[in-house]
Order: structure tokens, then sequence, then C-alpha cells
């Protein structure tokens, strides 16, 4: 089966490897698409039109995604670069570019834009122009989220994204929709202001705001303390990882399908990919250092998520908590530094976009003849909507992880990573696994052979709703059962990653040990592994001893940050410094 | 000395524009009653600023420098005059014998600030900045309706005016007094150490005060929001945008005396910060818009700083830069509530209730308004905040940027929830009729708007060669 597949793969290879090398900008087209849709979009009028718009859209996005197939797969580097000079003064630049890290999530995220204009066709009634809209802007900005290499950009669809999910959640929501919406902002904002400040200072300690080339570069021990924190917590909240998962039910629960599905689906994996691509490459000693507290939290999150998923009434409310529990696997499964562990949870970001997404569409077609989220409105489904009930199993068992479905797959992995980190670690994940199934088995046995209210009224699945449950469906199983060519496509970024992080962190301390040479006098302030805090007051009374301007000029002299040579202040003020 | 009128172009256009206005003023009422042609005029006046962008020199006896910085903030003017204008042509707001006065005051005004931004001299800068402030005080008070509110506002503005303008000038004193001289570039070679001259320190800062009253920053804002408030919408437009690019342009030239680590610049860093704090912290709870985005105003005013506390060319630049887009932001926000208001009331945060069907386009760019004055992207807010914080984090002060980036996450919330109320509110009230060539200028608005988020580069060139101004 698998050998067959390959060969099937490597035949549309061939196929697109034309337009591989014709330097067809197949990012960019990705990018852009939807945003030119989304204006053309202002023109179409009748709703039934607008949705048939939106959707030959996604399509057509799905064709353009085509040339991502040609994706070379023993390549670890950035694929489908584009490199164009944005801003010159501040040496930002429109820069593209797809990974084994990213690739998968750039998929997941064009696959499901037809989908979520199906799961909305009868469901969205009221201002159908502004919801598709929305959905082709969170498209876009979701896509640039993946591919964008420079930091600004990356950081310009990070927030960007916010304002469609914003209005998706608070226009077309449930009934605390104004309370979830500003909570799902403010959380969100307010955690990645700092990020700002981070890459603010990655640029002015480096003088570049491209990822590639911030990667290469070292940092001592405590700029990285203090960067890791300020992403840390960025990506944190959007995961969103324990003490700050409380947004993630509110939004949900308020949220229409749609807006659900995109938000379980890509942009909790913002969170967990924005550390697999920030912290570990560019912080790797710091993120050692926090590893124990991001996998105490990951452990917390798995159980406490699981627990209370446990007790919950509202169908999207139990799926929300086992969000928490499922994106708890994914970053267990990076800060144990293991190529299984991170290639699990790089899979259980792909399967938990798939499996969570199908189960939040099924809530919203189950919700569409109930008009309740509660189980217990919506009990004995099994003998009236078979087919409902029937894909209902199949999602619910892939998040359980039942084997044969993807979840397993990334699970297994990322347990078989944990344990080969450390035994009793996984002893500690285990009582979440067996947790999922409980909640999901509880859940399916209500849903399926529950006393039914008023469900012999109800219909069975229609083609429309077939039709955007079924690519999920074929996924689960295709990922469950062959998830060789998956697994092929992210190894040898991810063995990439790890090299780089392993051999990186110890960089820091030989940074520093020249830096003992070259000041003898700062010895007592950079000794880097033990980071106390009287240690970290001497340094600031240090620096601000020292003129900052002096200490930049220094460092520009060194080389070290070849741009701040014409940032510094020239003494002499009647000609000023020249522009770099 | 040669005076070389190819240099004064942009002013003799708008002495122009100020001597057509006195004349209607003065002539027949029915004269007045029609000044649809007044933005075309202000247009123009847009273009003749623009091709003068290039021009470089000194005018009377050194103490008027036309350089890029001044071209880049004429251009910056002459701009949000044309808005202004177009915002203010609509007739309800004053009675309309007063109408060809209330232009005149405005292009006077704008004259001013004009004058400001090329002067290198503190008392060319003190007269510009006197010009510019009188023409403000007889404006205010102009309004069809609240009468006594306005009356109130534009007594608070002479009286608080007036006392700023004497500190300022005792300042000035000082400073004369220390060095003997009123050139910025020949002060600009001497200490300002407080250990080797308290006096001429606390001379500078007294003057700066002046300064500060105009931007509205932290301990001088106090008249901003009553002004706001009691001025009519269209006034207030004004009075809440171009006056501060005056003072931002000045701060600019002052930013060469200032070196990072001294007194006067910590004092600076430190206001900053507080001001955006303040700002930010009061405008959570105001209901009246006029007084939102009079707070507002304070809190930009300490982004502003941001970049002149680095002192850089690059900070400059950034702060050149910001000032553009703060100028756009707020314009076009103002130009939104003109439109809601058409009776010239004072809107509250309700009245946004439901914007999104009473017309969805004025909706739309107040969004794209509330996102930019966050400082989200995808807007020229995003940009121009970067880059302030980029420039001040190269010169050290890590702390005055992680306050920033904190007071975006209090800003969110109150500009949000204009955003809220447009579009999640149910309409209460009928929907608002605004005519074709309206809708065209405000979708030109938000898009210059987008697209200076976008591509920032080829308008932040011009900003980067202002601010690389170069003295006499």
């Amino acid at each position: 089966m698998a050998d067959f597949l390959f060969m099937v793969w490597s035949k549309i290879q061939a196929e697109f490897s034309i337009m591989h090398t014709s330097t067809f900008p197949v990012l960019s087209a990705l990018l852009f698409f939807p945003l030119i849709a989304s204006a053309v979009l202002f023109f179409v009028r009748g709703e039934k039109n607008i949705r048939t718009f939106t959707l030959v859209v996604g399509i057509i996005q799905l064709g353009l995604a085509l040339p991502l197939l040609s994706f070379d797969l023993n390549h670890a580097g950035f694929q489908f670069v584009e490199l164009k000079s944005w801003v010159p003064a501040w040496n930002m630049q429109y820069y593209l570019g797809v990974d084994g890290i990213s690739i998968l999530m750039v998929l997941l995220t064009v696959l499901l834009l037809p989908l979520c204009v199906l799961c909305s066709w009868s469901y969205i009634g009221t201002r159908v122009k502004e919801f598709h809209f929305c959905l082709l802007l969170m498209t876009s900005a979701c896509v640039g989220i993946f591919v964008a290499l420079d930091f600004v950009l990356f950081y310009i669809f990070w927030e960007a994204m916010l304002i469609p999910m914003y209005l998706l959640i608070a226009v077309w929501g449930g009934p605390e929709k104004r309370y979830a919406s500003i909570k799902f902002f403010l959380y969100t904002l307010a955690g990645s202001t700092l990020f700002l400040a981070a890459i603010v200072a990655f640029f002015i300690h480096t003088g570049t705001f491209s990822i590639p080339d911030l990667m290469a570069g070292t940092y001592s021990f405590r700029f990285q303390f203090w960067a890791f924190i300020a992403m840390a917590l960025a990506f944190a909240i959007k995961v969103p990882m324990f003490p700050f998962h409380t947004w993630l039910p509110a939004a949900h629960v308020e949220a229409p399908t749609a807006g659900s599905v995109l938000l379980a689906s890509i942009l909790l994996k913002m969170g967990t990919y924005g550390f697999l691509r920030f912290c570990l490459p560019l912080t790797p000693s710091a993120s050692e250092y926090f590893a124990p507290l991001m996998i105490t939290i990951s452990i917390v999150s798995i159980i406490y998520g699981g627990f209370v998923a446990l007790g919950q009434q509202d169908m999207k409310k139990l799926i929300a908590y086992s969000s928490v529990a499922h994106m708890g696997f994914v970053t267990l499964g990076i800060f144990v530094f293991t190529v299984r562990g991170v290639e699990g949870a790089l899979m259980q970001m792909v399967n938990h976009g798939i499996t969570t997404g199908a189960l939040f569409m099924l809530v919203g077609a189950i919700y569409e003849r109930s008009h309740s989220r509660e189980i217990k409105d919506n009990m004995g489904l099994g003998k009236y909507l078979p087919a409902y009930m029937g894909f209902f199993g199949l999602f619910a068992l892939a998040s359980l992880g039942f084997p044969g479905t993807n979840g397993f797959v990334s699970e297994a992995l990322v347990l078989i990573g944990v344990f080969s980190s450390n035994y009793w670690l996984g002893a500690l994940a285990i009582p979440g696994v067996m947790l999922a199934a409980a909640y999901m088995l509880r859940l399916g046995l209500k849903l399926a052979w529950g006393q039914p209210t008023s469900a012999r009224t109800w219909s069975d699945l229609n083609m429309r709703e077939w039709t955007y449950l079924a690519p999920l469906a074929v996924l689960v199983i295709y990922l469950g059962l062959g998830p060789g060519l998956a697994l092929k496509t992210i190894n040898p970024s991810i063995e990439k990653l790890l090299h780089d992080f392993e051999t990186r962190k110890g960089q820091v301390v030989a940074v520093e040990q020249t830096n003992h040479a070259l000041q003898p006098v700062e010895q007592e302030e950079r000794r880097p592994s033990v980071f106390a805090e009287h240690e970290e007051r001497a340094v600031k009374s240090e620096k601000a001893q020292q003129s900052p301007v002096k200490l930049l000029e220094a460092s520009a002299v060194q080389g070290k940050w070849p741009y701040l040579a014409g940032l510094e202040k020239k003494s002499g003020i009647m000609t000023r410094g020249e522009l770099p | 000395m040669i005076f070389r009128p190819d240099l004064f172009v942009p002013e003799l256009f708008q002495i122009g524009i100020i001597a057509t206005l006195f004349i209607l003023a003065v002539g027949k009422p029915s004269w007045s009653r029609n000044l649809i042609w007044l933005p075309w005029l202000a247009v123009v006046g847009v273009v003749v600023t623009a091709f003068s962008l290039g021009s470089n020199g000194t005018l009377f006896y050194g103490a008027y420098s036309v350089d890029a910085l001044s071209q880049f903030f004429k251009l910056a003017i002459s701009i949000g005059f044309a808005i202004a204008v177009y915002n203010a042509v609509d007739p309800s707001h004053v009675e309309e014998e007063k109408r060809a006065d209330y232009f005149l005051f405005l292009a006077i005004s704008a004259f001013g600030l004009m004058l400001l931004s090329s002067g290198v001299e503190l008392i060319t800068i003190y007269l510009a900045l006197e010009i510019s402030s009188y023409s403000l005080y007889a404006l205010i008070p102009l309004r069809n309706r609240d009468k006594q509110q306005s009356a109130e506002a534009g007594i608070k503005y002479i009286i608080f005016g007036a006392v700023v303008t004497a500190v300022a000038m005792y300042g000035l004193s000082y400073i004369m007094a220390a060095y003997h001289t009123t050139y910025i570039f020949e002060l600009a070679h001497v200490s300002w150490s407080l250990d080797h001259y308290p006096m001429a320190v606390l001379g500078l800062t007294l003057f700066l005060c002046a300064l500060f009253y105009k931007l509205a920053l932290f301990p001088f804002h106090f008249w901003c929001p009553d002004v706001y408030q009691g001025a009519s919408n269209e006034t207030a437009a004004f009075v809440a945008t171009l006056p501060k690019l005056g003072a931002v342009v000045v701060l600019i030239r002052f930013a060469t005396l200032l070196e990072p680590g001294m007194h006067v610049t910590t004092i600076l860093a430190v206001l900053a910060a507080v001001s955006m704090t303040f700002g930010n912290l009061v405008a959570l709870v105001q209901k009246d818009l006029k007084r939102l985005l009079a707070y507002s105003s304070v809190a930009h005013a300490g982004y502003v700083l941001l970049g002149i506390v680095a002192g850089t060319p690059e900070g400059l630049a950034a702060a050149s830069f910001y000032s553009l887009v703060y100028l756009l932001m707020n314009l076009t926000c103002f130009w939104v509530i003109c439109r809601m208001s058409t009776d010239g009331r004072n809107l509250v945060l309700n009245d946004l209730n439901g914007l999104y069907s009473r017309s969805p386009i004025l909706a739309f760019i107040l969004a794209v308004c509330a996102f930019a004055l966050v400082g989200l992207p995808p807007t020229a807010g995003f940009m121009g905040k970067l880059f302030l914080l980029n420039s001040a984090w190269a010169q050290g002060y890590e702390w005055l940027v992680v306050v920033a980036v904190l007071n975006t996450a209090i800003a969110i919330y109150y500009y949000l929830n204009m955003v809220r109320h447009a579009y999640t509110m149910e309409p209460k009230e009928e929907p608002i009729q605004i005519s074709g060539p309206t809708m065209v200028w405000g979708g030109i608005f938000a898009a210059s708007l987008l697209l200076l988020g976008t591509v920032p580069g080829p308008v932040f060139k011009f900003a980067q060669t202002a601010g690389q101004f170069f003295m006499p």
C-alpha cells in the first residue's frame, strides 16, 4: 500500500517538477489569491453566488497549492523560496519559503477553506458577504504565518489574523459572543506584544529580520533568556498551555462552526509552530533551560484538560478542553528534544487539526438539527443518523488515538520520544491518553445509544455534509495506516532542527568564553550556566554606568553587529551619520 | 542675504489662500456662501508643496531653513490642511456669515505651522508657534451649537496657552542669557549638562514645555479633552492633528541638542513612558468619542517621543514618519465622526452602534483607523510604531520599548470597543446618507493607511532624508 502510494507520489512529483523549476511563485500565489478574491467578493451579489464564489476560490486555491507536491523530500532547508527587498531602510524583506515543518500546515490551511465554506452553507444566514470576506482574509493570513521567513512579515500575519477571527466570533457567534471575542482578542494580543519587543531586540542585535539568518547567529544566554520568555508567552497563550487556556473554551463555544474549525485546526497550531520555528533554533540554550518548566506545564495541560473535558455537558466545550490536552502532547513532544518526539508533535499538530476540525464540523451539523450543543439534547443518534454517528465514531477514535487512525501515530511517536528521554515522564503522560479515551468514549456512547429526545425527526447527513466530512475521514485513515510519506516529508527538517539545536545550545558557552578572553573585567558578570538574580543586577548596573551608545559602538567595531556601524550616533552633530 | 522666493513657494501659495479668504471675509456675505472650491485649492497647495520637496537653502539670515525635514513636514501639513478643509466644508457646523472667517483662521494656523517647520532659530520658532496658536484661539469657540461649552473650551485653550507661552518665553530668556545665541545649530555645540550649566538646562526645559503643550504630552495634556469636546467636530479634527506636527518638527530640530544619557533626554524618555501609559489608561473609561481620541492623542505623543529620545537619523526619520501616519489616521477617524454627526453634535460610543448596516463603508474606514491607532498590522500605525521601537532599542532604551509594547495591550481595549460598537451592536437609527465623492475620498484615506502599512518603503525614504537634515 505504502509502496504504491509512493509510486503515485513520484509520478505526481515528476508532473509538477516542471512548475517547480519554472519559478512560479507558488507561495505568493497562495498568499495573495484569497486577498484578491476578497476584493472581488465586494462586487458579487446574492447569497448563493457569494457562497459559490468563495467555494470556487477555495478549490482554485487547492489547485494553486498543487505545485507544493513537488517538495523535495531529501532537502532539509527552505524550498520555494521567494526573496525580495521590502523596506530597505530597516533591512526588511519579503521572504517566503516552506520546509518540512511548515508545508503540511500550509496544505491543511488550504484544504480547510472550501470545507469551511461548505460547513457554513446553511449555518450562516446573516451578513453572508462579510462572513466569507473574513474567511478569505483568515486563509490568507494563516498561509502567511506558515510561509513567512521574515520576522516582521511573520508578525504582520500573526497579528492581522486576529482581526477576521475576532469578527467571526463577535458577529456570528453565540449568545456570549461579545465577552468571548473580546477575551480572545485581549488575551492573544497582550501575549504577543512582548513578542514584538523580542523581534526588535533580535533586529538590533543582528541587523536582520531574516529568520534563516537569525538561526545562524549566536546569542548570549542572558539575551536568550529574555527573548525566550517574550516569545514563549505569546506562543503559550496561542497554544494554549495550562494557565493561559481560559480564552479557548469561551471562544470555541461561542464561535460559529467555521470559526471553531479554524481556531482548532490552524490557530492553535501557530503557537506550537512558533516554538518549533523560533524558540528552538533562535534560543536553544534558553529552550533547554526552560524545558523542565515547559514539560511540566505540558503534562499539567494534558491531565487538566482531560479531567475537565470529562465533566463537560456542552459538546463544544468538551472538544475545546480536549484540545488543551492534545496540544499538551504537542508541546511535550517538542520540549523533550528527541527526533521521535518532535516528529510526533508535528504529526499531532496536523492530526489534531484534521480530527478536531472534523469534530467541530459534526457538532455544527447536529446543532443545525437540534439547536443545542448539550449532550443530553443530542442523544440516541445511532439509530436515526447512522452515517453521522459513523463519522463521529471515526473522528472520536482518531481523537483518542485508536490504532489505525492518525491520532495513534502521532501520540505513539510523542510517547516514544518522551519514554526514550525519560521513563518517568512517559509514565506521567500515560494517564492523559487514558483520559482521552474516557471522555471521548463517554461522549460517543451517549450520542450513539443514549435516550433519544427528538432525534427521530432529524434527517441523516446530506450530500453537502458528506462532501466536507469525507476528505477529512480519508485523511484520518490514510495518515493512520500510511504515515510514511508525511513522516518522510517532515523528517529531514526535524533532523536538521535538532542537529542545529544540539550543536548550538553549547555554542553560547564557547562564545562567552572567548568573550572572557577579550574582556577579563566582565568575567564575573558573564558566567553563563548559572543564572542567579544578583548576577542579573550586576550586569544591569554595569550597563547603566556604561553609555549604551558606547556599548553599541564597541560591538559595531568588533564587527559583531555590522548593521549598527551606521546606527550609532555621531558625536559631531553638524554632520549626521550615514544611513546604512 | 539673498531672498530666494523659489524656496518660499508653498508658504506663498498658502498666503495666497489666506488673502483670498480675507477678501471673501470682508466682502459681501453672499461671496462666502459657496466655498466648495476651497478643498480643491488646498489640493493644489499639496501639489505645489510636493514639487518643492527637494528645495534646499536658508532665508532670513539663517533663521529660516528650507531642507528635507521642513519640506517633508510642509507636505504633511498641506495634506492635513486639505483634508481638514474638505472635512469642514460641510456648512452645518458654523454660521453661514462666519464661514469665510473660519477657513481664514484655519489657513493662517496652517501657515504658521509651515513657518514653524522651517524655523531654526528660537525667536522665529516662537513667532511661528504664536501665529499658529492665535488663530486657533479664535477658531475653537466658533460653533453652531453648545455655545457655552465651546466658549469654555476656547477660554481654557487661551488661558493655558498664554501661560505656557509665557513660560516658554521665560525659558528662552535663560537660554539667551546663558549662551548669547538663539540659533539651534550654535546651541548644538554647547554643553547641556545640568552640572555645567543648570541655567541653560532649565531654560531649555521651560522652552520645551511650550512644545509639550502643543503636543499634549503628559503633564501638559489637561486642556486636550475639554478643548476637543467643546470645539466642533471639524475644528477638533484640525486641532488634534496639525499643531502636533508643528511640535514634532521643532522637537526633531532640538534633538540635535540631545544625547542619550543627558538629563533632558532622560526627562523626555520618562515623560514619553508616563504619557502613553496615562493616556491609554484614562482613555479606557471615556464614553465621548472626542475625549477618547483626546486621551489617545496623549498616548500617541508619547510614542512619537520614542524616536526623538533616540535622536539618531533613523529615530528622527521614524518620528517624522509616525507623525505623518498619526495625522492620516486621526484625520480619517475624525472624518468618519464628522460624517456620522450630521447635526454637529458630540458623539458617544453608543452612537456608533450598528454602523455596519447604517453605512458599511464608514464602518470599514472606522475599523481601519481604529486598528491603525492601536498599531495592529497591516496598517500604517504598526509600521510607524515598529520603526520607533527599533530606533529606541538601538539607543539602549529597552525599558521604554517594553513600556510601549505593553501599552498596545492596554490601548487595544478602547479602540476595539469602537469596532465592537460599529460591528456587533444593532442599529437604532436611520442609515447615513453619504455622497459618492465622500465615499471615494474616505476609501482613499483608508487605503492609504493600509498601503503605508504594507509598502512603507517609498514614503519612509522621504522621511529618512528628512531625518538626515543638515543644519546650516
